[in-house]
């Protein structure tokens, strides 16, 4: 996977890979920023397959996570077959036929006529409410959907299911147990370091070193939200952006929105402790 | 299963019972406070190792048995897919045997570190018992499970004794404290005033009295009683759909079907509207000395609260935080409340609000407090922790749910005035301060419950300052 620019250990990689053996959905948790989704990407870029995302949210229902028939064209082909005299029959046969049917993201990934097994990402499940969750379950253990006026469509490859939550709810325990189940933490000190490099080359070493001790040092802090691996790429990019190429307390300072999200952990990073903890990141980093 | 897999099951196994240098050997999850890496591992074993080994379909299964005793529910199904997917695998490479295991068995984060433990003690320590123990993880996680299950339910049960001699003698310092704390607010020694009227009936009496004065029996009714309470919280609307008769979005897919026997003209249309949900629960109660009069009965009424309704998460905490949700979900009260207090470390002991629910916003707030949550706060505010967290932490957790409802059963004598420091900095924060002493006022709690609405109470500082002379002004 390095090659493709994502940094996994063993363990992750050994869960990625009985996924892809046994077909099994991967159940991925972890903080905000930790690579959950990217894992998602890099699989389908990887396999050279395509990657269908479907991001969950309040409400979610089939209509917009499997399919929906297109009304507007159903409408119009029924006044074109009026005007043209054809018999009911074959009207009705028609407008809910394949030509009419929009397919959303789950739809698609158990679609027949996919050449290869594509890489379906479920994107925060644990945003979606219980109902979709169980309707879920059912799909993922046969993945197969049956739409009344069609039939029922099944895959002939089933996709490779990632799924990701950010625990906002708590995932019920039916669809956890058919997942393999792998929580991704925050990056140890040497393994951030080489995300950094895999992800900004372009960064200076020096720089990328005291990048992430400092962030190492601000997650060791008690803070409401500790900044997550997208955050730490961020910064480096904003301290990119100005021509830094050393941590200066008064920049730093300046672009912690970078990494801090919420306005008290801004005020106890940026207190009169910034400089200690510069201080020891330079040293972690020499 | 088919049967070629049995076969490749049946090989005997490198876990085997001695091994020369543990330091050299398979890699001792959790002892560092890393999960191994790559690096750590060391090769496949040799195979007279493997000649030692068990089965290992039995101990497999022998495994799961001991991960679900120790509260890492696992199927059935899970255990027999693991041992399809070891064919899958090199399983003498010790590193990749326990990746598969723990993505296979362990479905959720906070048991990462039993399931290490137990990984640990089944498959690479149980078999050398002539071993001296390990010295003992650093890390506190690490501390809690080293012991077979047998080993670890004497020790339970030891602990539970000592807990409940230790409530005893808390009950009665407590009695001292609260007589401490009435001389100061002033009042007289006697606050159970007898009930006004006579024609009360003797369950009208059990509703009235005060939880800290009840008799054995009276505790037996009283749970009866909260057993028959039926529990209804505020709906809101959800962004899901429902069809029906009239409502605020036209049903598509309905109207295209039923309008198809008109030919393109649309005469009937149907409607969808939002559905409405009942909203989240949240309890969060304190079992500290300070409390223990109550806190049993409320338990009670905790468990049957969380099994009327759909969402509710529980938590108590004295010193410490300790989610209580998954024990609840026993459907015998006593059952659960038995697994509560052997799951709570703290229990009758002291109490740190601003501690507690530090860690509650940090850790479980984005997840239990979604969807317009409702929190009930069960404590009588005596806090021997820091004021200042505990403001601070108040004003978040009031900014993060729908409603903060703070219960005090100390609220249930008509002189009560919130003096402590833990209560007075509390207040501002509370969108309901109510008594929780006996039966009534649980039930004058449920009638708030059902008629909580979409709008969310003003909280501006004035509001805040009102509120906290309203409860400082002397009774007329």
């Amino acid at each position: 996977m390095f090659a493709r620019r994502y940094v996994a250990d063993r363990s992750l990689a050994t869960a990625v890979f009985l996924a892809l053996k046994r077909r099994k959905p991967l159940l991925l948790e972890g903080e905000p920023g930790v690579g959950k989704t990217e894992v998602a990407k890099v699989l389908a870029d990887l396999l050279e397959t395509r990657l269908i995302r479907l991001q969950c949210y309040e409400g979610i229902d089939i209509s917009t996570a499997v399919y929906e028939w297109n009304y507007t064209r159903q409408m119009l082909y029924i006044r074109l077959m009026e005007a043209s005299g054809a018999t009911r029959q074959e009207e009705l046969k028609e407008i809910f036929g394949p030509d009419f049917l929009i397919k959303r993201p789950l739809l698609q990934a158990i679609d027949p006529a996919n050449a290869k097994a594509p890489v379906l990402l479920i994107d925060e499940l644990d945003r979606s409410d219980e109902e979709f969750e169980a309707y879920l379950l059912e799909l993922l253990s046969d993945f197969q959907i049956t739409i009344p006026e069609i039939g029922t469509i099944a895959a002939k490859e089933p996709p490779i299911v990632v799924i990701t939550s950010n625990r906002t709810r708590e995932i019920h325990d039916a669809l956890r147990r058919r997942c393999l189940y792998y929580w991704i933490d925050y990056p140890t000190l040497e393994k951030e370091y080489s995300i950094v490099l895999a992800r900004m080359p372009e960064a200076p070493e020096w720089l990328a070193k005291q990048v992430c001790a400092f962030v190492r040092e601000l997650r060791a802090l008690d803070l409401f939200k500790a900044p997550g691996v997208a955050e730490t790429l961020d910064w480096i990019a904003s301290l990119l952006a100005l021509n830094q190429l050393e941590l200066v307390e008064g920049t730093v300072r300046d672009t912690l929105g970078a990494l801090l999200k919420y306005q008290d952990d801004v005020l106890k990073v940026g207190g009169s402790n910034l400089g200690k903890l510069l201080e020891k990141a330079r040293n972690v980093s020499s | 299963m088919d049967a070629h897999n049995f076969e490749r099951l049946d090989n005997p196994l490198f876990f085997t019972r001695e091994r020369t240098d543990p330091s050299a050997g398979l890699p001792e999850p959790g002892q560092d406070g890393l999960r191994p890496t790559g690096a750590a591992l060391t090769p496949p074993l040799s195979p007279s190792e493997l000649e030692r080994g068990e089965r290992l379909l039995y101990r497999l299964a022998e495994f799961g048995h001991l991960l679900w005793e120790s509260g890492i529910e696992v199927g059935p199904q899970q255990l027999l897919d693991l041992a399809e997917t070891l064919n899958e695998i090199d399983i003498t490479n010790p590193g990749d045997f326990y990746y598969t295991l723990k993505c296979s068995l362990l479905t959720r984060h906070e048991q990462e570190t039993l399931f290490d433990q137990l990984f640990n003690y089944y498959w690479l320590t149980r078999d050398r018992q002539d071993r001296p123990p390990d010295p003992g993880p650093t890390r506190r996680d690490d501390r809690q499970i080293r012991l077979p299950p047998s080993e670890r339910k004497r020790l339970a049960e030891h602990l539970n004794a000592d807990n409940q001699q230790r409530e005893l003698r808390m009950g009665e310092r407590e009695s001292e404290r609260r007589r401490l704390l009435d001389e100061q607010a002033g009042e007289p020694e006697d606050e159970q005033a007898p009930p006004q009227g006579t024609a009360y009936s003797a369950l009208e009496l059990l509703r009235k009295k005060d939880f800290e004065s009840f008799t054995w029996e009276e505790v037996q009714e009283a749970k009866r009683l909260m057993a028959e309470m039926r529990w209804n919280l505020g709906l809101r609307p959800t962004r899901r759909k429902r069809p029906v008769r009239k409502g605020d979005y036209p049903d598509m897919r309905r109207i295209v079907r039923r309008n198809l026997k008109y030919g393109a003209e649309l005469l009937e249309l149907t409607w969808r509207e939002n559905k409405e949900k009942p909203r989240p629960l949240v309890i969060i109660c304190d079992i500290s000395g300070s409390m223990s009069l109550y806190s049993r009965l409320l338990l009670h009424f905790i468990h049957t609260v969380s099994n009327g309704l759909l969402n509710v998460e529980a938590f108590v905490f004295g010193t410490r935080l300790t989610r209580i949700t998954r024990q609840l979900k026993r459907r015998d009260v006593d059952d659960a409340v038995r697994e509560v207090s052997r799951t709570v470390q703290d229990w009758s002991g002291g109490t740190r609000i601003g501690e507690a629910l530090h860690t509650f916003n940090q850790q479980w707030a984005r997840r239990v407090l979604g969807r317009g949550a409702v929190v009930l706060i069960i404590s009588d505010g005596w806090d021997r922790g820091d004021a200042s967290l505990l403001r601070a932490e108040m004003d978040r957790l009031q900014h993060s749910c729908h409603r903060l409802i703070w219960l005090n059963p100390l609220l249930g004598s008509p002189d009560y005035r919130p003096l402590t420091i833990g209560m007075k900095t509390a207040l501002p924060y509370i969108d309901d301060f109510l008594p929780a002493h006996n039966l009534d006022s649980l039930i004058h709690l449920g009638k708030l419950l059902e008629r909580i609405d979409d709008r969310r109470p003003t909280r501006t500082p004035a509001t805040r300052r009102e509120a906290v002379k309203a409860w400082n002004r002397p009774t007329p």
